[in-house]
């Protein structure tokens, strides 16, 4: 017999270990694509001659990242200028603990039932973890943008953070009113909810509302102001070099990725198959399982798409635009949605 | 047996991170000792059932409300702390029976609480209870709070009001306020 | 219930090891070869003016302050999603409550938003 505790140490940790490499798998994946989809959209080859088709490229990328001259100007806060890589790294790669990417099974380790749930954390404050772990990701751009005592990433810092804090209102009204139909925070709980329907079908303001802030709060194009090449050279990573300056790229695209697995998640159901597909082909359990993950897989990689896909195809906003747009526009949009979900469960 | 360990674990975590704010002379170390201190008490949170409580921790505290204390370091520039002026010096005669005070107070409570069973398994700081209590006996309090934020809004937007009255008159309504604007851009 | 914590620690110490041994890895790996030139700010190849910690917009001051207010309300509306199917069943007050609420703070909102509170030059 083994006790619980170890079992349950044991099993998330080995979980942790595969979910945090396969995030970090994923990161250069999307590097990859970032620039093969990039030159596709604009009618170029892009990468393809690292390997066959190119598939090698963010691997001598990395190797580049390694063999880079390590500069540490001397005028920077050498403290606080080591840290801010590690305290950007550090949210991004948590995040994740919340997510539910597949159902769940079960096995015997000895005589022991062990049951696996396929999220590392299902905790009973769910996705409120996610809004307050995201919101510390701030401190690494403001930390960046302080300690490298130059104007750029001091301007990039500062711009990013009011960036991201302005757009986390939304978010969180968006997350409320997915909670208002549930009924619990639990991303189990949320993800179980949408077996039948998808919550894209009950909230699709809150859907686009929620997609749009996650683009901000990623910093991704058309909001990526901090680091606007044209006017503030790099933005908070300016005076960053070698691998940390891609520990900046690589929490960048772990938030990402992140985003996406919490769009579907949210809004649309998660690991669950839709048209009850699944039922349909009657597979046995093991299958489902996969099933399952490969379903969950694919809805985040199409939203993966959407970033790239939005990247290249629309223009940066300007600074003013894209306060309005956070406080003048998403912030009464998101109310209302409140207010009309809450009318809306009342009514039905 | 774990928990307790984790518990003096976070303890001490707060404690030094607690000493280290008020230890440091750079404004902007100070803020992050902060954070990490309230990090460690949200572990304690956890440690005592009231996960909701936890989560709001690290949300509000240290995700949002020490961020301005950052942007107000970094937006007015201070730099070390600078010598506390010579009016500050009695202080130390007032601050210390004070403290002292405080230091009475709070063993006493404790010392109290220890003797009473410690607050174990409840199920007060659940999300669910809390929203329960929150929306059918402290509904007053709820709706006070409203207006607490209202007012601390209208004061965030005084305070940082000489620069916005210009703002507000961008499109003028009336001729006086024309005028206004007229006068300002001709001072500026 | 603890138990659910468990991995969250597993997971913090996972990301502090990747983190830890980005910056360790730097510091041993990758080569450094040193010329003043090379140390000093960057500024487009033009000579660095002033420091960089100036004094800043006190607009930033305000979306700040404005983040702390409406991120506490979103706060309180948290535990109200969760309890308003529950309460529905007996009726309308639950909702109206929050109306209320929210009520009073958007008529700052709407005063702020009068006054340029949002408005970025």
């Amino acid at each position: 017999m083994v006790n619980s505790a170890t079992v349950e140490l044991v099993v998330s940790a080995v979980k942790v270990f595969i979910v945090v490499n396969v995030i970090l798998l994923m990161v250069m994946v999307m590097i990859l694509a970032e620039r093969r989809i990039s030159a596709f959209i604009q009618d170029r080859y892009g990468p393809n001659r690292v390997g066959p088709f190119g598939i090698l490229q963010p691997i001598a990328d990395g190797i580049k990242f390694l063999f880079k001259e390590d500069v540490i100007p001397y005028h920077v806060d050498r403290f606080l200028y080591l840290l801010a890589p590690a305290v950007i790294l550090v949210p991004s790669l948590m995040t994740f603990a919340i997510v539910p990417f597949g159902s769940s099974f079960s096995f015997y380790w000895g005589d022991t039932p062990v049951h696996v749930r396929l999220q590392i954390a299902d905790l009973n404050i769910g996705i409120l973890y996610f809004v307050g772990i995201a919101s510390l990701a701030v401190y690494g751009l403001v930390i960046g943008g302080y300690a490298s005592n130059n104007k750029y990433s001091m301007f990039g810092g500062l711009r990013s953070s009011a960036q991201m804090i302005s757009y986390e209102i939304p978010m969180g009204l968006a997350i409320v009113s997915v909670v208002m139909l549930t009924g619990s925070l639990r991303l189990s709980d949320i993800v179980a909810d949408q077996q039948h329907m998808w919550n894209v079908v009950r909230q699709p303001l809150g859907f686009l509302i929620f997609l749009v802030a996650a683009f901000a709060e990623t910093n991704r194009l058309p909001f990526d102001l901090p680091e606007a090449e044209q006017e503030l050279v790099g933005g908070y990573h300016t005076e960053y070099s070698s691998m940390k300056f891609s520990a900046f790229f690589i929490a960048e695209y772990a938030n990402m990725i992140t985003s996406s697995a919490l769009i579907t998640t949210l809004f649309f159901g998660g690991y669950h198959v839709p048209f009850g597909i699944l039922e349909a082909l009657n597979l046995p359990v093991a299958w489902e399982v996969v099933v399952h993950v490969l379903s969950f897989s694919i809805k985040t990689a199409f939203f993966l798409f959407v970033y790239l896909w939005v990247r290249w195809t629309l223009p940066r906003f300007r600074y003013d635009q894209l306060m309005n747009l956070g406080w003048k526009s998403l912030l009464p949009l998101s109310l209302v949605n409140v207010v009309l979900t809450g009318i809306g469960i009342a009514i039905f | 047996m774990v928990a307790t360990a984790l518990f003096y674990i976070f303890a001490a975590i707060a404690t030094a991170g607690a000493i280290m704010v008020v230890a440091q002379r750079n404004p902007v170390y100070s803020a992050l000792y902060l954070v990490l201190t309230l990090f460690a008490l949200a572990g304690e949170y956890v440690l005592l059932m009231a996960h909701f409580i936890a989560i709001v921790h690290v949300a509000v505290y240290a995700g949002a409300i020490v961020v301005l204390f950052l942007f107000v370091i970094m937006l007015l520039n201070v730099r070390l702390e600078e010598r506390a002026p010579d009016a500050f010096r009695y202080m130390i005669y007032a601050g210390l029976p004070m403290a002292a005070i405080l230091f009475v107070e709070m063993g006493y409570f404790a010392f109290r609480g220890f003797q009473q069973a410690m607050v174990q398994g409840t199920r007060v700081g659940l999300v669910e209870s809390i929203g329960r209590a929150l929306f059918s006996q402290y509904v007053l309090p709820f709706e006070v709070a409203s207006i607490l934020l209202l007012v601390a809004m209208i004061g965030a937007l005084y305070l940082s009001k000489r620069k916005l009255e210009i703002v507000a008159f961008k499109r003028p309504r009336s001729k006086k306020e024309r005028l206004k604007v007229m006068m300002y851009e001709e001072e500026h | 219930m603890l138990v659910e914590y468990i991995p969250i620690l597993v997971i913090l110490a996972m990301a502090l090891i990747v983190a830890a041994g980005i910056l360790v890895l730097t510091h041993i790996v990758n080569p450094r070869i040193r010329n003043p030139i090379k140390l000093t700010t960057y500024e487009s190849g033009i000579e660095p003016q002033m420091e960089a910690r100036l004094r800043y917009p006190i607009r930033f001051y305000v979306v700040a302050m404005m983040f702390i207010l409406f991120d506490v309300e979103v706060i309180f509306m948290y535990p109200w999603a969760v309890v308003y199917k529950q309460f529905l069943s007996q009726g309308w007050f639950i909702f109206w409550e929050m109306i209320i609420f929210l009520a009073i703070l958007f008529a700052g909102y709407i005063y702020l938003y009068r006054r340029g509170g949002f408005q970025w030059e």
